[in-house]
């Protein structure tokens, strides 16, 4: 089937079919919505409001760094045996809401899904931004952050090299690695862009901050098709990693001893549940965005429907997990294990334990009906209900495991202090702020990748 | 002769893709060599057309990641038998299980690297000053427009013949690139 190319100024035929652009937009249009957003000289309302809340909650992240550093991690809700509290669990769940963009950026290449290229430039900035966010956490629970470079192997007076044993140092290079190759993904999947920028912006200043940036892209083809070629390596490297990087932050668990930690399910199922988490941040976030920024056009309710139904595959795989874990404690026939399940179930935190099964098995189980993927205020609020319960599911492997492990001699509560509290909610801040500054000054949605789904880009079949 | 020294060459402007691939064919067809085109976005029916395939950043990505994998397996090796043997759990110095880890992500992090600068080494970027960025509404390449460009450097160019010849192809606009 060949399509008919029209004759220039004419606007295309609109396809139907695909819904994943609204008809009518043309190169020209494309590009000029979208680069307004970065070169716009009006900055709008609800950008500062946004920004305001986030470098507000940012300052208050700050201040609670200051404190921690001066006094110590004791500020913290942290004691024996819950080592582990809010830090490793922000830690995880921020890592986790990172993989829905390297899948978007990287899987969804590979496989061809047109879909992702309206939400594939700002799900990858929400994985640099998330990772930075969970980088904080492990770092500053080493008590003495000055430190931190003991972690990397260099050579040193004291003649000391990490244990690379450890699951700990395994975590430093996946997750010192995830950061370095998103960054660079999401950087070279932007220089295109860059370049539209630059040749777009009428201000100096812009000109030459885009055009370093952009560092003489000129769109040449044959630039192109290294460009490609890199392209899709890239997404067949970062395939890999994205599914490596949860499978080593679980493995912090699984290798430890701790009824609840020590089981293989663990590395599948954690990759499910970042991906579940993932999907849930990008709609908390999509949704919003086009609304404000009128992005309707770009970001359909297809695009959502899509998000939707893999919110609800991986979330299926989450339950399959919760299914499994609590089957194999029984079956184990482990006095220990077995406790454990009857202990999340019932015991002190059982309000936790069953407020994430509801959030995570039953609430998403909506998302079967059409007529609810494509309702926004229920998918927002479903995201919502999703962001907490991997938070819940988080709380519960980690506090509940340890509060109450082998000998009950050793057992003991454990309740987040309110610097917990403002860490946390400090480091949503420091994500939100990072997000609008991205925002306003770098392209959200890929145009060159836009301009490739649009119908004016159809070739004609040679003959 | 003069005039066409300080020429980088000539470029015309399209309209949209089909006519720049079709110009693109025609004008390798008619033995013009250097040259190339500039579009908003990547068009592999062009690069079938104007016969440009580098298959040089595969292998250095591989090399990258062959050298990744043995210099993460190298410092794992290294630290925990020769540097600073240290008994774990009565587990062997040489752990080669536990290696795995590190020795997985130094391979992904070279191979990544060999990507992004390979390809941006091959690309010649980056690069402050190309004479193309000298045709008007140059621009529009990032935009909505479809540019070819052949050099001067070509061995059949001549300024005449060839501006006449890329007339005929239909563009929009043909204009001189100046060096």
């Amino acid at each position: 089937m060949s399509d008919v190319v029209l004759p220039p100024g004419r606007s295309p035929e609109p396809r139907q079919s695909s819904g994943l652009l609204a008809p009518g937009h043309t190169f020209t249009t494309v590009t000029d919505k979208i680069a307004s957003i970065a070169l716009g000289r009006r900055t709008p309302w609800f950008w500062w409001i946004g920004a305001a809340v986030g470098f507000g909650l940012t300052m208050m992240l700050l201040a609670t760094i200051t404190r921690l550093v001066f006094v110590g991690v004791g500020i913290w809700g942290n004691n024996v045996p819950v080592g582990w509290g809010f830090d490793i669990l922000n830690f995880v769940w921020w890592i986790g809401i990172g993989h829905a963009g390297t899948l978007i950026s990287a899987i969804l290449l590979l496989l061809r899904q047109k879909w992702r290229t309206s939400i594939n430039r700002f799900a990858e900035a929400m994985t640099i931004f998330a990772v930075a966010c969970a980088g904080l956490y492990p770092a500053l629970h080493t008590g003495r952050p000055w430190l931190d470079y003991w972690l990397i192997p260099y050579p040193n007076t004291m003649g000391m090299w990490p244990n690379f044993r450890s699951p700990l140092i395994w975590d430093v290079f996946a997750v010192s690695t995830y950061a370095t190759v998103s960054l660079l993904f999401w950087f070279m999947g932007m220089i295109p862009d860059l370049a539209t920028l630059r040749d777009r912006s009428k201000r100096l200043s812009a000109k030459i901050i885009y055009g370093m940036l952009a560092m003489g892209w000129r769109g040449s083809a044959l630039h192109w098709q290294r460009y490609e070629t890199a392209s899709l390596l890239l997404a067949g490297l970062a395939t890999p990693l994205v599914l490596s990087v949860h499978s080593v932050v679980s493995l912090d668990f699984a290798v430890g001893l701790v009824p609840g930690w020590h089981a293989t399910v663990f590395p599948p199922y954690f990759v499910a549940g970042a991906i579940y988490a993932g999907f849930a941040m990008v709609m908390t976030l999509a949704i919003p965005l086009r609304k404000l920024y009128g992005l309707e056009d770009f970001i359909t309710l297809k695009h959502l429907d899509n998000m939707a139904k893999i919110t609800l595959a991986t979330g299926l795989i989450v339950a399959y997990g919760y299914t499994m874990e609590a089957f194999m404690s029984w079956y184990s026939g482990n006095p220990y294990e077995r406790y454990m399940i009857w202990n999340r179930a019932t015991g002190p935190y059982k309000h936790m334990y069953w407020a994430l099964i509801f959030c995570n098995v039953l609430a998403p189980q909506i998302l079967w009906f059409r007529k609810i993927r494509r309702n926004i205020p229920a998918l927002f609020a479903m995201a919502m209900v999703v962001n907490v319960g991997m938070w819940l599911e988080r709380y519960v492997i980690i506090v509940v495991s340890l509060h109450r492990d082998f000998l009950p001699s050793s057992w003991g509560m454990y309740h987040g202090t309110v610097f917990d509290w403002s860490m946390f909610v400090g480091s949503i801040g420091l994500f939100l702020a990072l997000l609008f500054l991205f925002i306003r000054f770098l392209p959200m949605i890929s145009i060159f990748e836009m301009r490739t789904i649009l119908p004016e880009a159809k070739m004609q079949e040679e003959a | 002769m003069s005039e066409s020294n300080n020429l980088y060459g000539l470029m015309a402007e399209f309209e949209n893709p089909n006519d720049l691939v079709k110009a693109a064919h025609e004008a390798r067809a008619a033995g013009y060599r250097k040259m190339d085109a500039y579009t908003p976005y990547p068009i592999e029916e062009l690069i079938e057309a104007l016969e440009i395939h580098d298959r040089r950043l595969p292998a250095l990505v591989l090399g990258g990641g062959i050298l990744g994998g043995l210099a993460g397996y190298g410092l794992c090796y290294w630290c925990s038998v020769i540097a600073y043997p240290l008994a774990v759990g009565g587990k062997p110095f040489h752990s080669a299980p536990a290696f795995i880890v590190p020795t997985f992500e130094t391979t992904i992090l070279f191979a990544a690297f060999a990507a992004v600068l390979g390809m941006l080494a091959l690309n010649g970027l980056p690069q402050p000053y190309h004479p193309v960025f000298n045709a008007p509404r140059f621009a529009l390449a990032s935009r909505d427009r479809f540019f070819l460009c052949i050099e001067a450097a070509d061995p059949q160019y001549d300024h005449d013949e060839t501006w006449a010849f890329l007339t005929r192809l239909g563009p929009r606009v043909v204009m001189d690139v100046e060096e």
